[in-house]
């Protein structure tokens, strides 16, 4: 039905998509794997109309077809769910989905669509309310927003681009079904993941992309994890990263009856207890939202609490300031790396002293050692094995692994006691991941107590010592890790108490 | 007599609030699209110089108004190239074109001070009730229909109204461009209306206000009204106060309740805020 | 990318020191050509213009130094905005903190018992604490309440020009001046020496150059400098840092305004030596001078060679006054051309020209190998749409 050919994308110094050619047939679901920076979300955004290809062709149901924009793209049948919701938050469902509609009425345009939001919701099982605002809805609905949108403009082939990333495992059965129904209707859905799991229990058949180019594509019946993750990384790797056995020793970090409130002023930890001891991965797990932001901040001193308290070795640190919360041993390796992480425009340097550079020997006085701090970094970089032109250069011209090296150098130079991690392994490729993963077991092993909050299910699973799930502010239990399996976790992660 | 004084008041408010009012609706528009326009005091004068120039000329001040709209919209077009299609600093291009339409003005409307106007339109005229009815019509616009719809969208997040075909620099033109006609006409009520006369400077920072009305009107036309009906009535009573207390130390006025009332409105409830994507410029695929 | 011949237009991550210049000049030229094409219009050889401008500028060896003059307020504002600029705070309000500057030092020199050389100390102490003063609210504002300080700070310039307009027609208003409205002459201790047969008050100036190298060393080289740095390339990681925002903007912006302040004490003591209608003590420096920072992009010593430059558009202002009879708003004509062509030209800065060997056929896959990643790659994931 869709046929990509020959696809060529180059963005300046990187080759995105090198003679890419990609069959998709109606009523299959072709499952696009590869790592993070394999070339997938390029390769869809050709597709959807946002990248022109420098080469090759697209065609559609057998006619060659040019894709210019988004709109070209949804008039030849083509919808996309992007991995990061384009939806406006203040406006309504019905607004949203009314928005550029072609052929909709000038007078409230939202009204008339409602039935038909409602019919189609019913139809493919994604029901969710026309009239409420995006902001109010939860991540999995936000979801089937986007699939009502491209479906209302009579998508036949629609891209999910990782769209189990913000779901709980059972709220990824209900896509799954969804997209079942849609492949009796005769649709074509091409699921983009990195996950082996989910391809090999949904798709039809794979593609596997590697650096920007297409390794193969195979029915799913012909093939197993084991040979799609080596198709997908290059080698053989391991599933499972070796975690040495360790005994914890005593707490230290302990957080007593917490509650913090979100930005919005609405309580977004209601009470929470919890302990982490010396040479122990703690791991919380949840949907995004449900308060993770709030915990990370109020550790490491970015929001006061409201109530409760945080001890930290046996000293009361609640609401004490970040600088002071660094002084007393507590790294953060931060959710956000271009927004918290780091200063982009300021030098490596200068990024890997952003904590330290008000102690000696990096400063005397109120004045700055620029010789302390190449010296430093020098020696981080090194390190590290911090990829970088030198250590002069904007830090925003590194890549999101070295990146991420780099903060946590900077956060674990100061031999931390504590270590929040939020998300450390976000959106990087299979060999930082298991450089950072490696690190926090280190520090484990030598005693550092480390906070792991993570949505990747698979990440908390294989580093974590115990797992707490939180969900809507609340830490709904706490299970040891070797006794926690995915199903029990995902319940958890809806709320209920198992 | 008081209710007489009251009514003379208000309606007075009514008339200097007017030009605030239609400055206000204009830049409304242009920051629901996503555009914050600094420049409406710039475009404001400009409109004020032009709108004397022609009615003085062809004796005829509604013309003199319709030519003051085309220059303010010419003058935002600026803006909104180098906002929208060269993604410049809008903040900053906003103030420069302040200045250079102040100062184009200024050299323009030398030889021109001092005229008189022969033909005027009266102080209360259509436009104050037009104003009125502009407000309700636009703010109908704005939440009810698939135009108002597309404007909010591309100001709340213009990513998403791109993906779904809108053509997100093509809102953003025009509703910058129809923010500076609105602030053309405005300008133009100064010289025909409201004083009949081209002086340097005569809007004297009124353009900055209606930004400051924008703002705590919370974006929304209809509030805009009372805004300006607020402000208009303030400049109103520091004429009236003059006896009493020296007309300079009257003249802070509206600008230091300027301040009060930002600072009184800062702390909103939730939807009432700016467009989440204000000030941010936005390029579309290709980088 | 697009390709011109030999030549390759790319991206360029971190645009170079000489490239900045190129199309910083490039711009103000092709400002200055549509101010000529408006002059055209307006009846004046452009070329007639630019030539009387030249004579009565630069050209002139009696007039050369009123560049320097005006250079002097545009300075200390000008440097003052270049710390406000990279703490991210939007002051407009510099002329309004050089007028809080003017009065604070007039009434010094008016009112306050001083021997003779205290006098001038005095006045510019007052002079930058009247500014800093006059700064404050508007970053109090925005730091407790998010209150827009593009909004507050140009309020506070209006609030400013009346609140001197009210003393001089008022309380303030001479004993000794029958009819106009400003102060009595100061008493000649509160004058400032000027070189000679010039209107350079050297004192001002020097004030203004010091600061302008004391600015860049606390920039580059301090604690404070590196907070203020973080703050205003990225709050969110000042915070994450542990640097006190509302401190570290309260000092820059301090600093900032107290600058202005010290301005309109030039301007008083050097020039005036009374206090007079606002739009004489300022002819829209403060405003002007958000250029000199826009140019000077972040550097205070930059600011030094940029605020000489709108000094020259400033005397320009006067000759075509004298000369050509335009009024003096002529400048802001300039000025508003100058910030349209150089945000206008901003976007050019990203791009870069390369030579590059012409590729050899089918050689276009170019293996994006290890080595590759080191460099300035944008990741595939993120790039999708660029916001901002």
């Amino acid at each position: 039905m869709l046929s990509l050919r020959g696809i060529t994308k180059t963005f300046p110094g990187v080759l995105a998509n090198d003679h890419v050619t990609l069959e998709v047939r109606s009523g299959e679901v072709h499952a696009l794997l590869g790592e993070n920076g394999a070339g997938k979300t390029t390769l869809m955004s050709i597709l959807y109309g946002i990248h022109q290809p420098d080469a090759g062709e697209i065609r559609l149901r057998g006619r060659r077809v040019h894709i210019r924009s988004p709109r070209d793209a949804i008039g030849l049948g083509i919808g996309m769910v992007p991995q990061h919701f384009l939806l406006i938050r203040r406006h309504t469902v019905a607004e949203n989905i009314a928005l550029g509609l072609p052929g909709e009425r000038f007078v409230r345009p939202a009204r008339r669509i409602e039935p038909r939001v409602r019919e189609l919701g019913a139809r493919y099982g994604l029901a969710v309310d026309p009239r409420a605002a995006i902001w109010q809805l939860s991540p999995s609905e936000q979801q089937r927003v986007e699939i009502l949108k491209a479906l209302i403009r009579g998508a036949q082939a629609l891209i999910l681009d990782e769209p189990t990333s913000v779901l709980t495992p059972q709220e990824v059965r209900g896509l799954f079904d969804v997209l079942r129904r849609m492949k009796q209707e005769g649709h074509a859905v091409i699921f983009i993941s990195h996950k082996l799991d989910e391809v090999t229990e949904i798709a039809d058949r794979v593609t596997v992309l590697r650096r920007g180019r297409v390794v193969a594509t195979l029915p799913i019946a012909e093939t197993d994890k084991r040979s799609l993750a080596r198709l997908m990384v290059g080698r053989d790797v391991e599933f499972q990263v070796r975690k040495a056995p360790r005994t914890p020793d005593g707490d230290a970090l302990v957080a007593d009856n917490l509650v913090v409130l979100s930005d919005r002023g609405l309580p977004a930890l209601r009470g929470i207890s919890f302990s982490v001891r010396r040479g122990e991965i703690l791991g919380i797990a949840g949907i995004a939202g449900n308060g993770q932001r709030e915990l990370v901040e109020v550790i490491t001193g970015l929001r006061p609490a409201r109530s409760g308290r945080v001890r930290l070795l046996d000293h009361e640190v609640t609401n004490l300031s970040a600088r002071a919360l660094h002084e007393a041993g507590v790294a953060h390796i931060p959710e956000d790396r271009m927004l918290m992480g780091i200063v982009p425009a300021m030098s490596v340097a200068e990024n890997l002293v952003l904590k330290q550079y008000r102690y000696p020997p990096f400063s005397r006085g109120p004045v700055i050692d620029r010789q302390a701090i190449a010296q430093f970094a020098r020696r981080m970089i090194a390190e590290y094995e911090i990829v970088t032109p030198g250590s002069d250069v904007p830090a925003r011209l590194l890549s999101g692994g070295n990146i991420q090296k780099l903060i946590l150098s900077r956060e674990l130079s100061g031999r931390p006691e504590v270590i929040v991690a939020s998300h450390p392994t976000a959106g990087l490729d299979v060999s930082a991941t298991e450089q950072i993963h490696t690190v926090l077991l280190q520090r484990r092993q030598r005693g550092a107590a480390i906070l792991l909050v993570s949505e990747d299910l698979d990440e908390i699973l294989a580093l974590a010592d115990r797992i707490g799930v939180l969900f809507s502010g609340e830490i709904v239990g706490i299970v040891s890790g070797a006794e926690a399996d995915r199903e029990r976790l995902g319940l958890m992660m809806t709320g209920q108490r198992v | 007599m008081i209710t007489e004084w009251i009514l003379d008041t208000l309606i007075r408010a009514l008339a200097v609030g007017t030009p605030l009012l239609w400055a206000a609706l204009g830049e409304i528009y242009a920051e629901r699209s996503g555009v914050i326009n600094l420049g409406v005091e710039g475009m404001m004068i400009l409109g004020a110089f032009f709108a004397f120039a022609v009615a003085h000329t062809s004796g005829n001040p509604a013309l003199g108004l319709l030519v003051a709209g085309v220059v303010g919209g010419a003058s935002a077009l600026l803006h909104a190239f180098l906002s929208v299609t060269l993604r410049a600093n809008q903040y900053v291009s906003g103030l420069a074109l302040a200045m250079f339409g102040l100062g184009l003005a200024g050299v323009l409307g030398r030889g021109w001070e001092g005229i008189p106007l022969l033909n005027t339109l009266p102080e209360i005229s259509g436009l104050t009730y037009l104003g009125v009815v502009l407000a309700v019509v636009l703010w109908f616009v704005l939440y009810h229909t698939r135009l108002g719809l597309v404007i909010r969208s591309t100001g709340e997040a213009p990513a998403a109204a791109d993906a779904l075909g809108v053509n997100v620099a093509r809102v953003r033109y025009l509703a910058v461009v129809f923010g500076g006609i609105l602030a053309g006409i405005a300008g133009g009520f100064f010289s025909v209306a409201y004083r009949p006369s081209w002086t340097e400077g005569m809007t004297g920072g009124t353009g900055w206000i209606a930004i400051a009305i924008v703002i705590f009107a919370g974006w929304d036309p209809l509030r805009a009204v009372w805004g300006a009906l607020l402000f208009g009535a303030l400049y109103y009573l520091s004429f009236r106060l003059q006896t009493w207390i020296a007309p300079e130390a009257l003249r802070m006025l509206p600008f230091a309740f300027t301040i009060v009332a930002l600072a009184a409105t800062s702390r909103r409830r939730r939807g009432e805020g700016a467009p989440e994507a204000l000030g941010l410029p936005y390029a579309s695929g290709e980088k | 990318m697009r390709r011109l011949g030999p030549w390759q237009i790319d991206r360029d991550p971190a645009p170079r020191g000489w490239w900045v210049l190129v199309v910083s000049l490039g711009a103000i030229a092709s400002a200055f050509l549509a101010a000529g094409a408006l002059f055209w219009a307006f009846g004046i050889g452009p070329a007639r213009a630019y030539s009387t401008i030249f004579l009565g500028t630069l050209g002139d060896a009696r007039a050369a130094p009123e560049v320097l003059r005006q250079a002097i307020p545009l300075l200390l504002c000008g440097v003052g905005l270049v710390m406000a600029f990279r703490a991210q705070f939007w002051n407009i309000g510099a002329e309004g903190q050089l007028l809080a500057g003017a009065v604070a030092a007039a009434g010094v020199a008016l009112f306050a018992p001083l021997p003779a050389p205290l006098v001038v100390p005095a006045m510019f102490a007052a002079g930058f604490a009247a500014g800093a003063l006059w700064g404050l609210l508007p970053t109090l504002l925005r730091l407790k309440l998010d209150v827009n300080e593009v909004l507050s700070t140009l309020m506070m310039n209006y609030i400013a020009l009346f609140f001197v307009e009210w003393l001089i027609h008022g309380p303030w208003k001479g004993q000794e001046q029958r009819g106009f409205a400003y102060t009595d002459t100061l008493p000649p201790a509160a004058w400032l020496p000027l070189l000679p047969g010039t209107r350079v008050h050297w004192v001002t100036l020097a004030l203004g150059l010091a600061l302008a190298g004391g600015l860049a060393f606390l920039l580059a080289r301090t604690k404070l400098g590196f907070e203020i740095r973080v703050l205003g390339q990225n709050p969110t990681a000042s915070r994450y840092a542990g640097i006190n925002p509302l401190r570290t903007t309260l000092v820059a912006m301090l600093i900032s305004a107290g600058a202005a302040g010290l301005a309109g004490v030039g301007e008083v003591a050097g020039i005036h030596h009374r206090l007079l209608a606002p739009d004489q003590i300022s002819l829209g420096y403060g405003y002007a001078a958000i250029i000199v920072a826009w140019l000077a992009r972040g550097s205070p010593l930059a600011a030094v060679l940029t605020a000489l430059f709108l000094g020259l558009i400033f005397s320009s202002g006067d000759v075509m006054k004298v000369t050509l009879q335009m009024p003096f708003r002529v400048t802001d004509i300039f000025n508003g051309l100058i910030l349209f062509f150089l945000i206008g030209s901003e976007r050019l800065l990203t791009y870069r020209l390369r030579r590059v060997p012409r590729p050899a056929p089918h050689a276009t896959a170019v293996s994006p190998g290890p080595e590759r990643q080191t460099g300035a790659g944008i990741p595939e994931e993120t790039g999708v749409a660029e916001s901002k």
